[in-house]
């Protein structure tokens, strides 16, 4: 890899005719180069991270309800009764962990976490189908999960009314509305849709501000700095050659997670791929400005992450919507919401990725990024000058 | 022990005097536990919906008033126009688009089957799997009442229908911050304690400090013991302070015992701690090291089961929860605070972190080198 | 035996393909101020750090204040001082906070280090400055109390790598002084140096050149073994035949 790179840059001086001052903010540039390159583990893992963060995503992080543990107090010794739990049983949701009569089961169970949900069908229900027309259960649900809890009533109840219909299969109910529903975009509901761009936004904060802001706060506490800036480049010049290495490892990154969402999770790329790679690099540079301005601002490396962390990774992770959804947040929370980057650029990669639409409708938060960048950028370079002077 | 004294008080003046560990410290518990739980609300509502009424007849509006009368949808357009809501989609104005085809009044009268369209934004799917559920729910509750009243009184009703009640148990008002909050608790020491741990014996290479140390005959024990035990005590702290603010802003208190939790949270440090020691001695920089901490850390957390349930992942990912630390104290934290179990309950979880505490501290014991 | 501080016998150290020591044999007295030169890159800190036990060597053999450097490690770590070439007291903490701490790992009484803290303070001129943090200190004073922290514990030898690096010539000479007052004090002393005037002030010193050691004897000896007036050019004439560069 070095080699190839000295041969490069020795071409590069030989056979252009450049000034000196952009000949040495080369020099700088393959210094940081040489510095990423023989740190393998460092390396190993910027590159790794977004394949793993996709798996994770891809694979791993469902909501979907499939072979919950369930238990039953089956109090009836009627036919209809056998009949609804071997229909449970036999779903692919649930998994029957235990049938018994007794209620005080219950309470057990969920203490050791064993069954999330139960069902009680009472001594009675078998007679009063036959009396009364009419069947009383009980779904008792471990709520301390209130989504997972309100997920699983939900699957049990159709269960339930299926097993109702099966029952009365001979009659039909008169005045009937149906909804059709059709999934645009995602017809299939795939949660990768929604966790790519954020996956994207995440990996790029990552390498660029973290990394960009370790990078020259380690310089600063090593001592090092002062060597650099006594030599005769421009200062500004020594620290932006430090962010360009992690500008191209963040575009070797998108095309990882690109090529990944498309040929591993299907996800399609329905609009401009070169527009989405110009979105894509107007926020690495966003990215870097943030991390350069954290590290104008530090001088420990500590420092350097616990800021990246609370200032930029935990906000990301919050505010982009790519988790929790931002229009359920109190108001306080959805204006904090506009100041983060990543919450526009996860709108522009949903838009161009997955509705393909065009600049014309993104051109707002495109808008917003640029004048971001400039900020960042402008305040990084004024605080270094300052320190500089 | 004596030397052991001398490490300790050096690493607690350390520590006391680095403003940025002071900030992890205590501003990290408070924006956790603060914003985070204010965030991180699942329950979807304020779904935005636009209604394409070709009808226009007392059925089409009543069942409008009964979609903007429920807490989940908010009417953002009324017209009768299919491109003009498509763009509303488009511009992720609205999230769903509701048909109301014409002749629908007149055609559930007649052929008393009538269909209504939606049109979702699924881009993320679980919202949308939801707002159509919650959609067709209205939909069919309508439907319900429209029969009621439709059909001729006093002819029996055959059917035999099931009642289905449910009961919410630990959580009845659903309230997903009582959920949220126990792991949270979690997320925060463990980012606290990993971080802090990881970065400092590294530090004290790349400050080259830890020659200094290895050419003296300290004990090795006794240095990883020095390191451990300070942040091992501020960990406490800050769970303690995350326990404050869970009972002050949220009225959280435990239903079990605080001692269970302290029991718990005491051994699971030791081995967030002897993770983030291993780290530090096996890294060569602290950016190295913070990357290391960083990108486990977003694993674990991640496949912990704070955000989603564990149950519901694949085979291979449920075999590497179980030896994810974070999943276990998640486990057990939400097992005592909300549904009150006890030691005996959680004993499974104890015992495995009990063996992971001895071996990932053997283990930093171990690769801990005085002498290359 | 009795008389000899260290004794390195045949002591390699390889990493990799390459030789950093190769073979070096020597004694130190003690009692004496031995000097341990070389070019950059010699071997001079890896053949240092195995005998202070921080190193282990691929081969030969190694006594240090009486202990074998395979075995006995932290045996010989009780009995010596090490000052290494980057300054390693820790920088966020007191001069008095600094000494305290390498004091107790060394597990001397607490009474006694408060005793000799004092003593110390005074000896260095440092009293007004003993509860400043050693990062505000000017580099100079830093080396003498790195230096000072090395022996508080009274070891029989101390190593220096390069300890006067990037100091004026004036506190070279103060740091000299404190050299020679823990010799007289009976420590025996190892000490490499780029300075060659600093090699005039050692009893005997040793040239390494690519892992070998490639002369030893007293400056004076060296000087007409040479045939030249000055360490100065002892050391070019040795070091002009080395062929590895840093």
């Amino acid at each position: 890899m070095y080699k190839v790179w000295m041969k490069f840059s020795f071409i590069w001086q030989e056979k252009q005719n450049v000034p000196n001052s952009m000949k040495q903010f080369y020099h700088f540039i393959v210094k940081e180069f040489y510095h990423i390159f023989r740190d393998r583990k460092t390396l190993f893992i910027l590159l790794g991270m977004p394949m793993v963060q996709i798996i994770i995503f891809g694979f791993a992080l469902t909501n979907e309800v499939k072979n919950t543990k369930i238990t039953i107090i089956n109090q009836s010794e009627g036919a209809s009764a056998a009949r609804l739990v071997q229909k449970i049983e036999s779903s692919r949701y649930f998994e029957l962990y235990s049938q018994s009569t007794d209620a005080a089961q219950i309470d057990r169970l969920f203490k050791k976490g064993a069954v999330k949900i139960a069902l009680v069908i009472p001594n009675d229900f078998d007679p009063s189908i036959v009396n009364q027309n009419k069947g009383q259960l009980q779904i008792i649900a471990d709520a301390t999960d209130p989504n997972v809890a309100t997920a699983l009533t939900n699957y049990l109840s159709v269960i339930v009314q299926d097993f109702q219909k099966e029952l009365n299969s001979n009659n039909t109910i008169p005045y009937k509305m149906d909804v059709e529903a059709r999934m645009m975009y995602n017809p299939q509901l795939k949660g990768a849709y929604n966790f790519v761009p954020g996956v994207m936004a995440m990996v790029l904060l990552l390498v660029c501000t973290m990394m960009t802001a370790l990078t020259v706060v380690r310089e600063k506490e090593l001592g090092n700095m002062e060597i650099l800036l006594a030599s005769p480049i421009n200062p500004i010049k020594i620290i932006l050659a430090k962010a360009v290495p992690y500008l191209l490892l963040s575009i070797i990154n998108i095309t990882t997670i690109l090529l990944l969402s498309y040929f591993v999770l299907d996800v399609p790329i329905n609009g401009n791929l070169f527009l989405l790679y110009a979105e894509s690099i107007l926020f690495i540079m966003v990215s870097l400005g943030l991390g350069l301005l954290i590290s104008a601002g530090t001088d420990s490396q500590q420092s350097a992450m616990f800021i990246s962390l609370v200032a930029m990774f935990l906000p990301t992770v919050m505010f982009s919507g790519f988790i929790f959804p931002i229009e359920n947040m109190p108001l306080p929370l959805r204006i904090i919401s506009n100041f983060i980057p990543a919450k526009w650029f996860f709108i522009i990669v949903k838009s161009v990725m997955i509705k393909g639409v065009g600049l014309k409708l993104i051109w707002k938060e495109t808008l917003i990024l640029t004048c971001m960048m400039l900020f960042f950028f402008g305040m990084a370079i004024k605080k270094f000058k300052i320190r500089l002077a | 022990m004596s030397p052991l004294r001398y490490i300790l008080e050096k690493e607690f003046k350390q520590i006391f005097r680095n403003p940025a560990i002071l900030k992890v410290i205590f501003v990290m518990p408070v924006i956790q536990l603060i914003a985070l739980p204010m965030a991180a609300d699942y329950e979807i509502k304020n779904i935005n919906i636009a209604v394409i009424d070709r009808d226009h007849s007392s059925v089409s509006n009543k069942l409008v008033q009964k979609i903007t009368a429920s807490n989940y949808f908010k009417l953002v357009d009324y017209n009768s126009d299919f491109d003009a809501s498509m763009e509303l989609i488009e511009n992720d104005k609205a999230d769903l688009i509701l048909e109301i085809p014409k002749n629908f009044e007149s055609n559930l009268y007649k052929e008393k089957e009538t269909k209504l369209f939606l049109a979702v934004n699924a881009i993320n799917g679980v919202k949308a799997n939801l707002g159509a559920a919650y959609m067709t729910n209205i939909v069919q509750a309508y439907n319900a009442d429209f029969r009621i009243q439709t059909i001729t009184p006093g002819r029996f009703n055959e059917l035999p229908i099931f009642e289905i009640s449910s009961t919410n148990w630990y959580n009845p008002k659903m309230n997903y911050k009582i959920f949220m909050v126990p792991g949270i608790l979690v997320l925060l020491i463990t980012i606290v304690g990993m971080n802090l741990s990881s970065i400092n014996i590294v530090r004290e290479k790349e400050m080259g400090t830890i020659e200094q140390i290895n050419v003296t005959p300290i004990k090795k024990i006794h240095f990883i013991l020095g390191k451990l035990l300070p942040f091992w005590i501020i960990g406490l702290v800050v769970i303690s302070v995350g326990f404050l603010i869970a009972w002050l802003i949220y009225g959280i208190i435990p239903l079990g015992s605080y001692f269970t939790l302290y029991l718990f949270a005491a051994i699971y440090l030791l081995v967030i701690l002897g993770i983030g020691l291993l780290i530090s001695t096996y890294s060569e920089n602290q950016q190295q090291a913070m990357l290391v901490t960083f990108f486990l850390m977003m694993i674990f957390v991640l496949m912990g089961g704070l955000y989603t349930s564990i149950d519901s992942m694949p085979d291979w990912a449920r075999w590497f929860t179980r030896l994810n630390p974070i999943s276990y104290f998640i486990e057990v934290m939400r097992m005592v605070v909300l549904k009150g179990s006890g030691i005996i309950d959680t004993g499974k979880q104890f015992i495995i972190m009990i063996i992971y505490a001895v071996v990932i501290n053997t283990w930093a014991v171990l690769s801990y080198q005085k002498r290359a | 035996m009795h008389n000899k501080a260290i004794i390195v016998d045949k002591l390699s150290k390889q990493f990799g393909d390459f030789k950093a020591v190769d073979e070096i044999s020597f004694e130190v007295a003690k009692g004496e101020i031995f000097g341990f030169l070389g070019a950059n890159g010699a071997g001079k800190t890896t053949a240092m750090k195995m005998l202070c036990g921080l190193s282990m060597p691929t081969s030969g053999n190694a006594m240090v204040a009486g202990f074998d450097v395979y075995k006995d490690n932290e045996s010989i770590k009780k009995n010596i001082g090490y000052m290494s070439q980057k300054f390693s007291l820790y920088e966020d903490l007191t001069v008095r906070e600094n000494i305290k701490f390498y004091a107790g790992i060394y597990g001397i009484a607490s009474a006694v280090i408060v005793e000799k803290t004092k003593q110390l303070l005074l000896q260095l001129n440092l009293e007004k400055e003993a509860d400043l943090l050693v990062g505000q200190l000017p580099l100079g004073w830093k080396q003498k109390l790195a230096f000072s922290v090395a022996i508080f514990h009274e070891p029989q030898i101390v190593f220096l790598d390069e300890p006067t690096g990037g100091v004026d010539p004036i506190t070279r000479r103060e740091f000299w002084n404190l050299i020679y007052d823990a010799a007289a004090a009976g420590i025996t002393i190892f000490v490499t140096t780029h300075y060659m005037d600093e090699a005039e002030y050692c009893n005997r010193v040793s040239i390494m050149v690519d892992g070998k050691v490639e002369a030893l004897d007293t400056p004076a000896n060296l000087k007409q073994q040479f045939n030249v007036q000055s360490m100065d050019e002892v050391f070019l004439h040795l070091a002009r035949k080395a062929k590895r560069t840093e």
